[in-house]
This record gives C-alpha cells, sequence and structure tokens, in this order.
C-alpha cells in the first residue's frame, strides 16, 4: 500500500537561501509523523509548499501514489490536507460554530445559513475524536487549549486525512499538551495521519512514530523514538553535540536588590492585568516567573522597566523607590532588560548593529561627547561584542533584521550584558531561537547570576523555569499563586498551579519531590 | 536627450549584479546604487509615460497616426520629433542652451561684455534660484518622515516663515546687513518652528494625528497671511502685498538684475549638510530616527517619544519657515497673496522621492527645480502645455511611493532590508 503522502526531492530557494534542498518525506496511514529542527532549517517552508502557499523549484508531491500539484490551500484541502497554524486563525467573536463554517457556509433553500448542521456534525467529530468543544461558545471565552480543538475541528470537518500541526505545544500548558496528545493518538487510531511540526525533543519521544529531523533545508535522517535519545536527536538538529544540562551551583542569594509590593496595573484597556503581586529577587539568584502566557506576566515586566504606569504599589530598586519614574532612569539604575517581544522592544530592526549594541547608552561617554556620536567608538565597541558573544553576522553595519532569531537575540543579550547591572529581567529569553542559542544564552544568564545579579526571568516554558531558576513564582490570572524553592517541587506540581489548581489541591494531586538541581532542558 | 540615456544604461543594469552586492554585506557603493534604483527608475519611468503624453497630445503627430498605414515612417518620425523637441526645450528652459553660453563666454574674453553671458546662463542660474525652497522644504517635510511623522503642514508653515521674515526685514530699519539678514531668516524659522510645534505638541499630548492639525494649521495661516496682507502688513496702495524689504535684509545676489541667483542657494546646501550630520550623527537625531523607525524600542531604550515629537515637528518646521525666508529675502524681497504656492505640498513629494535623506533631498529638489523652470521653456518652444511636467511629477512620486510598480516593470527583486517605512498608518 502506498504511503499515505510522500515528498520527493522538493527544493525551494529564496534569494540567498536555499530553504529546502532536495527534501524527501515519507508518511504513513495512522502515524503521527514529527518534523524537527532548529528555525530556519525549513520545516516551515516545507510545510507551506505542501499547503499549497508556495510553489516548489523542483521536486514532486505524491498522495496516495498519485502525483499531484498543489496550487493553493484549496488544492490542498481537496486533497485532504489541513493545516492547524501556529497562531490560530479564529474570529474571537464568533462561536465554534461559526468558526468552523466560515469559507464554505452551509445554506437550507440556498439562503438562510444552517448552522444546526454544522453544529450537530460538530458533535460527531467531538464524540469521535475525544475532542470536547461547545459548539455555542464563543471562541473569546474558550481557554487556549480549547480554541485549539476548534482549529482541529475546523480542518476534520473539512475531510482532511492528513493533519499538519505548526507548533502546536507552544501556547499551551503541560496538562493541555497532554490532552492534545490524547487527541492526535485518537486521530491515528482512526486511520489520520498527523505532521507534528516541533523543535521540542521531549514532546516529539513522547508522541511521534517516526522522527525527520532538518537541518540547513535537508533531511538529516529520520528515526523512530526507541532508537532516539534526547542528545542524539539534539546533535542531529545542530550539527554538532550539545549540552542539555543546565549546569549550576547552588545560590547565593544576598542583599535584595528587587522589592515589590502589592503591586497593581492596568493594560491598555484598564483591565486590572497584575493584581497585588509581591516578591523580592535577591543579589546572586534567579526567581523564575511561571505561568502561561497572558496571566499578566508582561504587564508586571512593562511596570517594572517603566514601560507602563503602576495603579499602586511600591517597587524599589536597591533600596530606591522607581515606580513613576521614566524607563531611562530605571535602566541607569542597572536594570538590564531582555524584552519578551524582541522585534518590537529590544531592537530597531532598520538600524545597523552597531547602533543596536548601543541602543540604551548611546548618549554616554565614550559613546557621545556631548550631542555629538562618537562613531568610531561605536564601531569598535560593537566588533568587540560580536566577537565575545559569538553574534553571527557579514559586519556591524548591516541593519539588524537581516540576522537571524538567535543572532538578533544575541544582540540584546550583548547589549544589555555589556553594560554594568545589578538586576537583569529576561523576558522569554529563549523565545523562538534554536537549541544552540538556547544552551548559549542560559549559560550567560547562569554566569551572570554567579557574577551577583539578581535576575527575575519571566518564561511560560515551564521547563526553562525549572532548569534556570532557584525559586519559582507562579502566576494566574494577575496573580502570584505561590513562591517555591524550585528544589522542593515537581514540574507537575508547578504545572497545576499555572493552569489555576489552588497549592492545597495540587498538593493532594501532585505530591512535591525532591528534584535533582540538574535539570534537563527541554526544547 | 543625454540625461534620458544615461538613465536608460542605469535601468538596464543587470540586475543580478545587484543582488551579489546585496550578499556581500552591503558595501557601501552598494547601498547606494540600491537606494538611488528606484527613484532614477521612477524618473525615467515617468518621462517616459510624459513622453507618451506629448506624443499623443501633438495634433501633427495624430494626422500622422491617421495615416499610418500609407507612410508608417512619418508617423515615427512626427512622434521622435514632437517628443524631442519638447525635451530639448525642457532641457534648454532648465540648464541654458550650452552654444549660446559658450558664444557668452567668448564675447565676454573678447570684448570684456558681460550681456551676453550673463543672458546665457539665465535659464540655469533661475533653476538654481527655484530649487533653494524646494530643498529646504523638502528637508523639513523629510525630518518629519524620519521622526514617523507626516508633516502636511510644511505649505502653511512656508507662509508664515515668509511673513515673519518679510515683517522683520521692512519693519527694522537702519541695521547692518550682517545683523538685520540672520534676524531676518532666524524671525522666518523660528515663525515656521512655531506653526510645527503645535501640532507637534498637541500630538505629544492628546495623541491628536498630525496629518490632520497640520492641515487644519494650513488654513489658519491661509487665512492669517489674508488678513495680514489686507491690514496690518499691508503696504500703502491697493494691492494686498507686504513693503518691500530693507535692503540689509536680502540675501545678496551673485550678478546683476535681471538674474535672482542669490546666497540662498548656499544656504540651503549647507543646511542640508548641517541636518545631515544632526540626523545620523548626533544623539538628538539618533532619538529622531529611532522613534521613527519603532517608537516601542525606542521607549524601550529609555528615549522619551513625545518629546521627540514635538522636537522633530519643531525643526520640520523651522526648515520650512526658513524655505519661505529665502523665497522673500532671496527672489520677492516682499509678500504677496497666495505666496507660497504649492512649495509646501511640493515638497512632500520632493522628501519621498529623496527618500528623507538630506541629499536625496538635494537632488530631488534639483529635479523639481529644473523641471519647474525649464517647463515655461517647453510651452513657449514646442508648445506643450505646463501640465505635462506635473504629471511627470506626479507619476514620478507614484512610482517611488508605489516601489512595487517599478519592480514589476523591471523585474527587480525585493532586497531583504529594503523596505523604509516613511509614516505609520492612522490607528497608530
Amino acid at each position: 500500500m502506498p504511503a499515505v503522502l510522500e515528498l520527493r526531492g522538493i527544493t525551494k530557494s529564496f534569494p540567498g537561501v536555499r530553504a529546502n534542498d532536495g527534501i524527501d518525506l515519507k508518511v504513513e496511514k495512522g502515524e503521527i509523523h514529527a518534523l524537527l529542527g532548529e528555525n530556519g532549517a525549513g520545516k516551515t517552508t516545507l510545510m507551506n509548499i505542501l499547503y499549497g502557499l508556495y510553489k516548489p523549484d523542483a521536486g514532486q508531491i505524491f498522495i496516495q501514489g498519485q502525483e499531484v500539484s498543489i496550487h493553493g490551500p484549496s488544492d490542498a484541502i481537496g486533497h485532504g490536507i489541513g493545516m492547524v497554524h501556529q497562531h490560530f486563525m479564529l474570529i474571537p467573536v464568533m462561536t465554534a460554530t461559526e468558526n468552523v463554517m466560515l469559507g464554505i457556509e452551509p445554506t437550507r433553500n440556498g439562503i438562510f445559513l444552517d448552522k444546526a448542521r454544522v453544529a450537530k456534525r460538530i458533535r460527531q467529530i467531538s464524540e469521535q475524536y475525544d475532542l470536547a468543544v461547545d459548539p455555542q461558545a464563543y471562541i473569546g471565552d474558550l481557554p487556549v487549549g480549547s480554541q485549539q480543538r476548534v482549529e482541529i475541528i475546523k480542518v476534520l470537518y473539512r475531510e482532511a486525512d492528513i493533519l499538519i500541526l505548526d507548533e502546536p505545544t507552544a501556547v499551551l500548558t503541560p496538562q493541555e499538551v497532554e490532552g492534545l496528545f490524547k487527541v492526535l493518538r485518537s486521530l491515528i487510531a482512526h486511520g489520520k495521519s498527523v505532521i507534528f511540526i516541533t523543535h521540542k525533543l521531549k514532546e516529539v519521544m513522547a508522541v511521534a512514530d517516526h522522527i525527520t529531523v532538518l537541518r540547513g533545508g535537508r533531511v538529516v535522517g529520520t528515526v523512530t523514538p526507541a532508537e532516539a535519545t534526547p542528545e542524539k536527536l539534539a546533535a542531529m538538529m545542530v550539527g554538532r553535540e550539545v549540552n542539555l544540562v543546565v549546569k549550576k551551583k547552588p545560590a547565593e542569594p544576598k542583599e535584595v536588590v528587587l522589592d515589590v509590593k502589592d503591586l497593581c496595573v492596568l493594560d491598555e484597556h484598564k483591565n486590572m492585568t497584575v493584581d497585588g503581586v509581591s516578591f523580592n529577587v535577591r543579589a546572586g539568584e534567579v526567581l523564575g516567573v511561571a505561568g502561561v502566557q497572558g496571566n499578566g506576566q508582561t504587564e508586571l515586566v512593562y511596570a517594572l522597566t517603566g514601560l507602563l504606569p503602576l495603579a499602586s504599589g511600591e517597587i524599589r530598586i536597591v533600596d530606591e523607590q522607581v515606580h513613576h519614574t521614566s524607563p531611562r532612569k530605571i535602566l541607569e539604575r542597572g536594570v538590564a532588560h531582555i524584552p519578551e517581544d524582541r522585534q518590537r522592544h529590544g531592537l530597531i530592526l532598520s538600524f545597523p548593529v552597531h547602533d543596536n549594541m548601543v541602543l540604551c547608552t548611546y548618549y554616554q561617554a565614550p559613546f557621545a561627547k556631548g550631542v555629538s556620536l562618537q562613531q568610531k567608538v561605536i564601531i569598535e565597541n560593537a566588533e568587540k561584542l560580536v566577537k565575545q558573544f559569538d553574534v553571527r553576522t557579514p559586519n556591524v553595519y548591516v541593519p539588524v533584521s537581516t540576522l537571524s532569531g538567535g543572532n538578533q537575540q544575541k544582540v540584546i543579550v550583548a547589549r544589555e550584558f555589556s553594560r554594568p547591572i545589578k538586576l537583569l529581567i529576561a523576558s522569554q529569553p529563549t523565545r523562538g531561537l534554536d537549541v544552540g542559542s538556547i544552551e548559549y544564552i542560559h549559560g550567560r544568564i547562569i554566569e551572570k547570576r554567579d557574577e551577583g545579579t539578581a535576575v527575575l526571568l519571566v518564561s511560560p516554558e515551564l521547563d526553562e523555569i525549572i532548569a534556570l531558576s532557584d525559586r519559582i513564582a507562579v502566576m494566574y490570572k494577575g496573580q502570584i499563586v505561590e513562591i517555591v524553592a524550585s528544589v522542593e517541587v515537581s514540574r507537575e506540581y508547578i504545572g497545576l498551579l499555572m493552569a489555576g489548581v489552588k497549592p492545597a489541591e495540587a498538593r493532594k494531586a501532585s505530591p512535591t519531590t525532591a528534584k535533582a538541581t540538574e535539570v534537563e532542558r527541554v526544547f | 536627450m543625454d540625461r534620458n540615456t544615461t538613465e536608460m544604461q542605469a535601468a538596464q543594469m543587470p540586475d543580478p549584479k545587484n543582488a551579489s552586492k546585496r550578499r556581500g554585506g552591503g558595501g557601501s557603493g552598494g547601498r547606494v546604487f540600491q537606494s538611488l534604483l528606484i527613484p532614477v527608475l521612477s524618473i525615467f519611468t515617468g518621462l517616459v509615460f510624459g513622453a507618451v503624453v506629448i506624443a499623443g497630445t501633438d495634433a501633427s503627430v495624430i494626422a500622422a497616426y491617421g495615416n499610418i498605414f500609407r507612410a508608417p515612417g512619418t508617423a515615427l518620425v512626427d512622434t521622435w520629433n514632437a517628443i524631442a523637441l519638447a525635451y530639448g526645450s525642457l532641457f534648454a528652459g532648465a540648464f541654458g542652451n550650452p552654444t549660446t553660453i559658450i558664444q557668452g563666454i567668448q564675447a565676454y574674453i573678447a570684448t570684456g561684455d558681460q550681456k551676453a553671458f550673463l543672458l546665457s546662463i539665465y535659464p540655469f542660474t533661475e533653476s538654481l534660484a527655484a530649487i533653494t525652497p524646494y530643498i529646504l522644504a523638502g528637508l523639513a517635510v523629510a525630518v518629519g518622515f524620519k521622526c514617523g511623522l507626516f508633516n502636511i503642514g510644511a505649505e502653511g508653515q512656508f507662509g508664515i516663515g515668509a511673513l515673519c521674515s518679510a515683517f522683520v526685514g521692512y519693519s527694522i530699519k537702519g541695521l547692518p546687513w550682517f545683523i538685520h539678514l540672520p534676524l531676518a531668516l532666524l524671525a522666518g524659522a523660528a515663525g515656521g518652528a512655531i506653526w510645527g510645534a503645535i501640532p507637534g505638541y498637541l500630538k505629544a499630548v492628546t495623541g491628536a494625528h498630525e496629518v490632520v492639525n497640520t492641515i487644519m494649521m494650513n488654513y489658519i495661516s491661509f487665512s492669517l497671511g489674508d488678513w495680514l496682507l489686507n491690514g496690518p502688513m499691508k503696504a500703502p496702495g491697493y494691492r494686498p502685498v507686504t513693503p518691500v524689504i530693507q535692503d540689509s535684509a536680502m540675501l545678496p545676489r551673485f550678478f546683476p538684475p535681471p538674474l535672482r541667483f542669490n546666497w540662498g542657494f548656499v544656504l540651503a546646501l549647507a543646511v542640508a549638510a548641517l541636518v545631515y550630520w544632526f540626523l545620523f550623527k548626533t544623539t538628538m537625531g539618533m532619538e529622531i530616527r529611532a522613534v521613527g523607525a519603532n517608537p516601542d524600542g525606542a521607549r524601550y531604550a529609555g528615549m522619551s517619544v513625545v518629546r521627540n515629537f514635538v522636537l522633530a515637528m519643531t525643526i520640520s518646521g523651522a526648515l520650512a519657515g526658513l524655505a519661505g525666508a529665502t523665497q522673500v529675502l532671496g527672489i520677492d524681497h516682499w509678500v504677496s497673496q497666495n505666496f507660497s504656492a504649492g512649495y509646501g505640498f511640493d515638497s512632500i513629494a520632493i522628501a519621498l522621492l529623496g527618500q528623507s535623506h538630506p541629499f536625496g533631498v538635494v537632488l530631488a529638489a534639483g529635479l523639481w527645480g529644473f523641471l519647474r523652470s525649464g517647463a515655461t521653456n517647453m510651452q513657449s518652444m514646442a508648445g506643450v502645455p505646463l501640465d505635462v511636467i506635473s504629471i511627470i511629477q506626479g507619476l514620478v512620486v507614484i512610482f517611488v511611493a508605489a516601489p512595487a510598480v517599478i519592480r514589476w516593470i523591471y523585474h527587480i527583486r525585493l532586497a531583504h532590508s529594503e523596505a523604509i517605512v516613511l509614516t505609520r498608518g492612522w490607528g497608530k
């Protein structure tokens, strides 16, 4: 029996890059096939070709042994290929039913929308695949996990046999990830095939039947989880041995650097997004703020760095009140900020690398004399930092927008770490980065901690929090549920708190266990 | 037609070559080539379209095409002649006739009589005089663009600057020129600066969009100007004009009348260099550019977005005001009604064509000035209406603003880093 889907020699070039270079891929009926690779390895390009969004330069696509050509998403859907995008394509003010029927609205008498028929079909799909969704619910009211199920239903409603899921776990809590895996298993039990795009090793080991690793636009190899180990997969992805473990000594906390009391912050729409938060961070320790995205972490960081005003409460940095202070004053007190959205906040993309390297210090000596910028000093500084932090760039004059995500992040890290700092606020410092860059940035953060910097780490990646933090604060709906020492708790326990379970109940459900200080990094 | 051929060569520059330059890491030569490519092709394409319009509206050409099957050669020759005559006289109007200039120089050497020489360079000097306010007003809009602001108010700031400098120019008497002239220039810049700072301040404090407010400030300045010219600033007599400024406030001219070419042109070039230094070599310029390119990033880096909005609009207004001042102090020597005559609006086109870079603005202002001053000659010599020049200018700006059209025509691939955001949309 022919494979459900076979790609042969798919090649696609963009100016200056060969994104896909002779890729062969075979997906069998009823399997979960993971596509593993770093950013820029060509996963997304390959799937966009399969979904008809790009035209390949060369190569063939076979479905059930028949060669097909796919000119657009509607062709792909016609061939039974469905895609669940990383960023959901749902309209929040519409119900699940309305979202599912969008684009192929069935009608009664040719005029009236037949929502009842769609809702009935949704219920059938829900039951068959274990995809619990209320067809009448408005998308905006649903948690992210349910929204994802609506996306999957949307694809199944269009009779897809091959489902492509692009980084589906990025936005989910650990419990929701488990739920998703259950759904995937039930899908393949019913004869569907799933292509699962990810860069997280743990997940592919847990759920995939076959793992195809891409690197630099080529297939490195296809393995089964049984014959692979995380170390081996990481080495295949990166092309060299990778240190999967964050090595760190126990922290030696000293004086309090950041002290936050009863902090309340309103977002742009005047919603209370940070609601009475108190904590402190000491020199020489990492406090990790765990939580599913959108629980107030972003606003907390904005308030600490002066980008959002406080509604009430108190922030002290090295014993000085800094609320109602400008971002510059806070920077000058020795605060470094790795922002969560590096392209929106961290960089001026159209500026050259050298200007971005002095973005927070350009007005100070030696980079400026009076109002006159000292171009030579700025360029020498950038050249030094590029070497020191191993930023891959042809030179320091190119716009920073031309660098890869990992190297853009290195520019920010280089800039923030190169000035004297007492407090490092790192918000999702490895978001969207590849294994090699994650390893590097984690190492640098621990290095800063050991130098005596206080580190506040905010990340929705629980594994990152556990790997780096000495203490962990869990945020849920704008409040800190609990602050615990990281050696005292299990991953599951934190996961439950992130999902809104009260500490007492969580303790019952998942007894705390001591864990080693060396934690496996997860990708 | 020389200009056309050089531009044609630029247009035919093979595309892979510049792609490889780009990959080579953006050497400065490659970058300059990249940023000139689209404007140059836009100008060329505009002139081609203009040629079509010229040929298509020429009576003899139309008649010749009526006989195309009997005499196809005639139609082509007539077409060529019509275009060559139009663009030839445009060129002569802008730069002067090379033969006459040489004859003028020979006459001067032979007899010591300047008259023929001065007459022969008259078109060229008039072009340079016309370019002066275009440079300054174009710089004004460019500074706004660099900060992400769309200053539509250059027209009003130009007018206010002109009125202020004229007032200082005629009302203060008995000052030596080295005090009076700078004072009059400064008054113009200050008037424009205030006119620009008001919408800048409103944007910074209330978030009111600068496009709306600068347009409103234009209306206010037009009406204010009308009132002043018919009342407080009116010269004796029945015409609504200001008195003539004192000699001590005039920008000195290089040649005797009727040549109006004056030091304003040198001033404009110096200001362009100053703006370049300010934008690219100072901390304040870096802040303005950072705010323009990414206000969120600028705020993160500790820059004050609102302060830079006000600063950029003030500088922008000052430059537009200075443009008005040079026009009054160097060319007209008084202010009459409808004085600004579209300089403020042309300056938007010039800033776009010059890609908001001070040197680009100087080049674009040059093109504008030469086209404008050549157009009159084209109308009288070739009978081609002035409006053709407006059509060409309009097309050039459209092509520059929609570079995808140019890329499509010439099959140019998009360079990765090329996207230049001039202003942000309405919401943000």
